[in-house]
Order: C-alpha cells, then structure tokens, then sequence
C-alpha cells in the first residue's frame, strides 16, 4: 500500500497506513511519554499518557490506539496535552511510591548521604531497586512531576495506610513486587501474545485488581518458563531479577551469544567492573528478538563460578590434573589414531554451533572413516 | 418442519384450552419480584388448595405485569374477564379460594383491577386504575398475561407472526426500511439508530456474523429487561431472529448477567421449545433462513453491559473493554461483524415489522419514538415496571404510576440511568422522559431506571455508594478509571466523616477531566454522579465540608451544624 504522509509536530513524516502513530512518531524521533505500548504489540490502551492533540479530531485521543492517516497534523506537546498527561500522572503516582520520582533532590544525592526530605528510610528514593533506571521515574522526569499531588493526604495512597502485598518470591529467578505496579498489563501481554505461555494475568477488578497467578499459585508451579520476558518490559520495579536485584546499573552493556544451545539467542551483558551482574536478551538479536529462555537469562551465573573449569582436565592414574589445551589435544589425537571406522562414533553437544557441528560430523566421516555421528539435542 | 400457520391453529387452540370456557383459570405472577415476595410458596398452596378441596380449576403460572408493588399477584380468569388481585401471600390464599372459587364471588376488596375497558362486578378496570392509565402497552401487552414458560401462548397473542411476515414476504433491506422509519432508537442508553446499526452490519464484508442480544442489565434499579425475559421471553428471541435476517447473521447470543436466574431458566425453556418448532436452527419455519441462537451466561462483571466487554465475556476471555476501532460491526466477536442491541431495541423489531415503521413512530415525540419501559423504584409508593411513551413527563410516573413518596416526606433527588448517570432534583419533573432532554442536565435517561429519593436521604452518601460501586467494577484496563473511582471514594468518605477540604470540589472537577480520557463509558462517565451532584445540589456538599454536617442525618456527622448550635 502506499505511503502516507504526516505531521507531527512541524515535522514531515512517511508512514505505513494504518501504523500505530505513536510508534511513527518514536521513529521519527518524537518522544509521546507511554507506559503500556510496547513496540510491535498491538495497542492496550490502559495507561492514558500518550494523549495528543489531532487536527479535526475532538479531544485528546490516544497516540497508540491511532492509526496514521494520510494528511494527518498531530501536535504532541500542547498545553492541554501537557497538562492532562500530568493528570493522569497525578492518578497513577497516587497508588505509586513517588519519593524517587518528584523530589527535587533526587538526582543530587548517592547513597548513604543523609536524606533532605527527611523521610523514614523504607520510603527514600534509594531504597527502590529500580531507581535511576526506571520508566515510570523517566516519565515522571519528563513530564515535570513536582511536589507532592493533590492525593497526598489521602488515606489510601502510598504513604497511607495502604496494605502492603507481600513480595512473591519462591521462585529462584524473578521477584514480584506488586506494591509498585501500575497495572500497564505489559508483562500479561509479553507472557500471552509473545511467549505464548500465559502464566499471569490481570485478576479480579477495582481496587482489587493484580496482576497474578491462577489461584495466586506461585509462579514456578504455574506453566511459568522463568524466561525473565515480563522483567524486561516492567516499567517499574514490580518485576525484577531476583538474584540481580540490588546489582545497580552496569558500566556498560556487552552484546553476545548466549553459550547455551545452537539458537544463537543475543543477549545483553550487563557489565558492572569484572562482573556480569545482569543478563537481558537483546533486542537487537536477528534470531531471539529481545527474547531469551531462562538458561541465557539466569544461567550465566556460571561465568563467575569458583568451581567453573577453566583449563582441560587429564585424568593420571584415576585423579584428574590441570593440562593446557596443546597438551589436551595431543592426548586426544594420538589416542584416536588408535580407532578407525565402526569402532568410532561421535555426539555433539547443543551448546556447539552449526559450524562447530559440520566440522565434527566432516571430521568423523572423512578422518575417521564412520558414519556414527549423532547429537545430544536428538536424545 | 412445522408451517407457521400450522403453528398458529396449535397455539390458539392450546391458548382457548388454557384459558377455559369452562373452569376458571389461576395464574401466580412469576416474576423475581414475584418469587422473592413469596410467589412460589403461594403457588404451591394455591395448587394444595385446589386439590385438597377438590375445585374443577387451572393452576399456572404467568409472568409480571409490571405491578411489582402488590407482589405476589394472582390473575383469576372467568367468563372471558381477568381479576387481578394483590399482595396475595401465601396466608391469603386460602381466602381467595374460599372467595372466589368456593362461594363464586369477586373478593372485590383485594382485586387491583379488571380487564377490558368496562367495569365487571364492582370491580374498576385495571387500565383505568393510577398505575396503568398513562400506560401503553406494546412490548408489555403479553407480560403477565401468558404463561412465559409456553411459547403456543406466545404465538397465540400475535408471537412470530413478525417473523414469519419478515421471512415470507421482506427482504433484508425493507426491514432495514422500516426499522429505519420507526425511529426507533437503541434502548440500552446509548441511543444510537437501530436502522443504521443494523445496516452497518449488512453491508459488512466479512462472514459469519454475529447478533448479540446485551442482556447483562447491571445497572442498580433498572430491571426493565428482567421483567421482559421472565415474562415473554420470545418476544426477545423473536426480535433477535428479525435482526438476523435483516443483517445476514447466521448465529446469535443472548447474554445474561448471571444474577438472573429466573430469566436464564425462561430463556432455556423458551428456546428448547422454539428449536423443537423449527423457529431457530438451520431452516426456520422452512423458508431456508438459518440462525442459531445461543444462551450465555455472564460471571457477574458489570462493565460486561459495555458491548466489548460482552464480546471478550463471550469468547472466554477477561471482561474488559477493548479499544475501539476496531468497531464490533467490523470486528466483533470471534473476530467477526458483530452487532449488539439490548434486549429491549430487539423486543421493539417484531412489533415494527408487524405493524410498521410508520405506525411505531407515530408514538412518542418528534425526536424520541415509540414507547420505552422504565422500572421505578426507590421511595415511592408503587415500585414497579411501566411502558409510556418517549415523552411522558416524569411527574406523571411518580406521582400517577407511582404515587409519589407516600411517606410524608417531600422528594429529594431522581437517579436515572444508572451509576453512570447523576441526579436531578424534584424540580426537573416536568423533564419529558426522552434522552434529548436529559442530557443538557447532566444525566442520562439510560436503559430505564429511575429510582426516587426522599428528604430522608443523603446525597453525598448516595454518591460514595454510587462510586464504590463504579470503582469495584472498573475492568482496570484504564489508570485513569482504575484509580480515578478509588480516589473519589477516598475523598467523598473523607467528607461524609466531616474531614472534608473546600479544594475537594476542585478536586473532583479536575479529576473528572482526567477520567474523560478513559477508553469506554464507565471510565468516563462515572464521575457523573459527583458531578451532577456537585450542579444541582452544591448545599449538601456545602453542609458536608463547611459545616461539618449531614442534614438529612445519615453520615456519622450532626444533623444540623455545629456552629450554628452552639
């Protein structure tokens, strides 16, 4: 179908018809503050923020739940939009802890420095996880949000008398806070429409409303694959790595291919010094497309394992020593020579590439003569 | 496969039976109002009655006539005249026996009313009386009449005679026609043009499609569809089939809230008899028109009234509302056109197609047409079901059908339309009940609850209730709802415990222009009834936040204020 031409805010831009337009704009470099969207999921349309103002359209709609059309004039950052996108902000921080989003302060102070505001230590900005690396804090930011909000005082919001919801975490990988969930529905989606596996969901309705389990089962007894997918779009501090929690932010993020299997997944290292502290899957990866299973997610921990093997083994009169890889191969080689055909079979491992694979089974059939080969992954 | 004219000579010999030349016949009103007033237990004394003494009559059951004030009602039928006689409980009983079939007389002190239009034994017709003059009974003329659980009743008084005229002798497009002539305007509060409705999904591409008969009737006082289910359930499923045929839908469903199930068992009865006589399935009364209709029941989620929220309820999934467009004609359910009316839009389409687009709009005013059902309830003397036509003044439902409050206390405050609605005051009486004048005060007229409120009540306390209400059914799809219901309950408890602040009003003005941006009605319009409250009756918040006190003495605050007694 043909291009369609728009403008957002002054600026000309093509598009597929029918496009999600805050996804257009984002491409074109116009940021619409959002919580729920996620790139190539259709619209949810639940956390209200991406309102625009469109010429010939009444009120504000919604940049995601938008379709672009030819001719389409879309201004993002009006008074009235502004203003009702600080709004709904207001609604959304009422049921949030805001300590880490509205104080003045914040950017200022590291940790352990005494606290300006002088709150209780639970409620500081530095004792949330996610601070400084969180969505909804750079939304905040943002829009502006200052101060306390209209809905400070009420009885139920945050600082109230609120009931705390215990953390869910039974579960080895992933720990669920849902004191700081704003019901973005992202992780019930990324589970559903992505992964296909549909272990959460939005239950029950009104005040009571949570994401959950069937039943409120933890989450490894339901059909849960700990893939860590919902961790990631968590656009605050609900969902976490648990073993990584309270790593902080990284130096800087490494891509590389997950050691585990033949898929080639790209993760994203998460490098803090020597250390990975963290590990997301890239979105970036041609093959996993921001998606990784829990083997490249949370099993990377072996790198920094003291018991991890770092050189070849030679096994002396029943009792292993450490060799060097020369030493290894030449062992190998010269006991092969031993071997020839039938009597000669070889298995590759998963972790092994395609390449790695065709060189093993060339190298059973054209130097050992057998057609034994096989792979554990066929088992 | 049965002819329809063959269907007709069966009911109206089945119906001459039933109502006997011969005995007298008894029927107990049946309705949930009805049942919950002791119908069931009158019902079964009323069989040991007859039995036990050996009296040559017929036991039935029939429907509600609307008159849920003088529940249970027993209908006595002889020499061709039906006495209704109320409050007949089960203690009562035996006296009506002993009156009316032991010693042959009229009981004239108990009966409501007669029918037909002339006086019989000292008895006033019951069209005449207060509740039924300013009546017009069209989508009601069978309620508590025939027995709902007999469709041979149904066809008897004129039932899928629509039908059968649509399907012998219209085609789609002239039904379209004359659904578009009638006016007729869709009853479950939205009033949008059923016509152009329909029309939508006739010209939609995509096959199958889908009718959906909306009959999750959630609002709080509104039980106009519930009396319409239980009383004559195949009027509804009548109207459905005429949609069907008009638009190309090759399937339907009926969508009852889980909460009626009198209604549901009806709609089960009613639609195992019309699949036995060919009038729903593959090859309805042999005219090569195919259409299943299906009963769904939902789990008891209000925002499933909203229609794509029904929709995802139908296909299994969470009752949420989705984002729109798509639009349920392009993409309902399973994907497929769909179209969604509420059960009172389909009750209206046999009688247009039965008697004409013109004949329905010549009823009711020049923008509102025909006649609509409203249950009142609330502090009035007579609570029940009433059919008038689009127009009508609100004084005459309260104080005729009604009769007013009846308790000395002066009205306070109307609330149509549900939690999504507001409130007027006594001085919006002479509206004409008609959605066009509702809506320049705020309100809606809505699906056709209309609960009265006296002095006796507090409005603030009226609307914490209504809020609460509106905040435990949020889907929670929207922030804005979701969180936007829970603050208003905060503040509005707040007041009614005497905590309140002046810049609360501001509050809840400024919030309800956040809430606007919600994604379906619920979110957006339940602020109305803090708003409209906030319009026509600033004095009692006025009371509530300034003078720390609740006149009409319902908040845990003093009647009167404290500054002022001292």
């Amino acid at each position: 179908m043909a291009k369609v031409t728009l403008t957002i805010d002054q600026k000309t831009v093509e598009a597929e018809p029918g496009d999600p337009l805050l996804e257009v704009a984002k491409k074109a470099g116009v940021y619409i503050p959002h919580l729920c969207y996620m790139d190539d999921l259709p619209s949810y349309g639940g956390c209200r923020l991406c309102a625009v103002e469109i010429e010939g359209v009444r009120g504000l709609p919604l940049a995601c739940t938008t379709q672009v059309t030819d001719g389409m004039v879309v201004r993002t950052d009006t008074a009235p939009v502004r203003e009702l996108q600080r709004g709904v902000m207001e609604t959304i921080l009422s049921e949030h802890p805001d300590r880490c989003l509205t104080c003045h302060r914040k950017i200022h102070c590291l940790p352990n420095w005494i606290c300006l505001r002088d709150d209780v230590v639970t409620d500081r900005c530095v004792t949330c996880a996610k601070n400084q690396w969180c969505e909804l804090q750079q939304v905040s930011e943002f829009l502006g949000m200052e101060g306390t909000g209209r809905f400070y005082e009420e009885g139920r919001s945050w600082y109230g008398a609120r009931e705390e919801i215990p953390l869910e975490r039974e579960n080895p990988f992933i720990e669920r806070d849902y004191n700081k969930c704003i019901l973005c529905a992202r992780c019930v989606r990324v589970c559903d429409e992505v992964r296909g596996v549909g272990a959460i969901s939005v239950t029950y309705k009104g005040d009571k409303a949570r994401i959950d389990t069937p039943f409120g089962i933890p989450l490894h007894e339901t059909n849960c694959e700990l893939c860590g997918a919902c961790v990631d779009v968590c656009p605050t501090a609900s969902l976490m790595d648990k073993t990584t929690k309270w790593a902080g932010l990284p130096d800087k993020l490494v891509s590389t291919i997950c050691p585990y299997c033949g898929t080639g997944c790209q993760l994203l290292l998460h490098v803090k010094g020597e250390r990975i502290v963290r590990v997301s899957a890239d979105a970036e990866g041609a093959v996993n497309k921001g998606q990784a299973c829990v083997k490249g997610r949370y099993g990377l921990d072996f790198v920094h394992h003291p018991e991890r093997l770092t050189t070849p083994l030679i096994r002396d009169n029943g009792a292993f020593r450490e060799a060097s890889w020369d030493e290894a191969l030449d062992l190998v080689a010269s006991r092969l020579g031993d071997y020839r055909g039938e009597e000669f079979a070889a298995i590759a491992s998963s972790k092994c590439t395609n390449e790695d694979c065709y060189i093993l089974q060339k190298f059973a059939r054209v130097v050992m003569g057998s057609n034994n080969v096989d792979h554990c992954a066929r088992l | 496969m049965s002819t329809f004219e063959g269907l007709k000579t069966d009911g109206e010999a089945a119906w001459r039976n039933y109502m006997g030349d011969t005995k007298p016949l008894l029927q107990v009103g049946m309705g949930s109002c009805g049942v919950a007033a002791g119908a069931e237990e009158a019902l079964a004394v009323l069989r040991r009655e007859v039995t036990a003494r050996n009296i040559p009559a017929t036991v039935s059951i029939t429907g509600c006539n609307g008159m849920c004030f003088a529940e249970p009602l027993v209908m006595v039928t002889r020499e061709g005249r039906t006495v209704t006689y109320g409050e007949m409980t089960p203690e009562r009983i035996p006296a009506l026996v002993e009156e009316v079939l032991v010693r042959g007389g009229v009981w004239a002190e108990a009966a409501l009313g007669v029918s037909g239009e002339e006086e019989w034994q000292g008895i006033r017709p019951l069209a005449e009386t207060e509740f039924f003059r300013l009546q017009e009974r069209r989508l009601m003329a069978r309620c508590g009449v025939i027995d709902p659980e007999n469709i041979e009743h149904n066809i008897a008084l004129g039932g899928y005679a629509a039908l059968h005229k649509a399907l012998s002798g219209m085609t789609p497009e002239t039904v379209i026609q004359e659904m578009n002539q009638s006016g007729l305007a869709g009853r479950g509060g939205a009033n949008f043009p059923c016509g152009r409705k329909w029309d939508f999904l006739r010209q939609a591409k995509a096959t199958p499609k889908y009718m959906i008969c909306n009959a999750d009737e959630g609002d709080p006082g509104a039980f106009v569809n519930r009396i319409l289910l239980e009383s004559d359930p195949h009027l509804v499923i009548e109207g459905i089939l005429i949609g069907a045929y008009a638009t190309g839908a090759e399937a339907a469903y009926i969508y009852l809230r889980e909460e009626y199930p009198l209604a549901a068992r009806r709609l089960r009865i009613a639609l195992e008899q019309a699949r036995a006589r060919g009038l729903v399935g593959d090859n309805i009364l042999g005219l090569g028109f195919k259409c299943n209709l299906e009963l769904v029941v939902g789990a008891g989620s209000y925002v499933c009234g909203e229609e794509t929220g029904l929709i995802s309820s139908i296909q299994d999934s969470r009752g949420m509302p989705r984002i729109r467009p798509p639009f349920p004609a392009q993409a309902g359910v399973f994907g497929k056109p769909t179209n969604v009316n509420n059960v009172e839009t389909y009750a209206n389409a046999p009688l247009i197609i039965a008697h004409g687009g013109q004949w329905y709009a010549s009823m009711g005013t020049e923008r509102a047409r025909g006649t609509k059902m409203f249950s009142i309830s609330g502090h009035i003397v007579r609570t029940g079901v009433v059919e008038v036509p689009l127009g009508t003044p609100l004084r005459r439902i309260f104080e005729e059908a009604g009769g007013g409050v009846g308790n000395g206390r002066p009205l306070k405050a109307i609330q149509s339309g549900g939690p999504l609605s507001g409130f007027l005051t006594a001085r919006h009486l002479d509206l004409p009940l008609e959605p066009q004048a509702f809506a320049p005060e705020g309100v809606l007229m809505g699906s056709g609850g209309l609960v009265f409120v006296d002095e006796g009540a507090c409005l603030v306390d009226m609307v914490l209730r209504y809020l609460t209400f509106a905040q435990d059914e949020s889907c929670a799809r929207c922030t804005t709802c979701r969180i936007g219901t829970q603050r208003y309950v905060d503040i509005l408890e707040r007041i009614t415990q005497g905590k309140g602040r002046p810049q609360d009003l501001d509050t809840f003005r400024w919030l309800e222009g956040v809430m606007r941006n919600g994604n379906c009605a619920h979110g957006q319009a339940s602020p109305t009834a803090v708003i409209s409250t906030l319009r026509h009756f600033p004095e009692e918040y006025e009371a509530h936040i300034r003078e720390k006190c609740c006149p009409a003495g319902v908040c845990p605050l003093p009647a009167a204020s404290p500054a002022l007694t001292r």
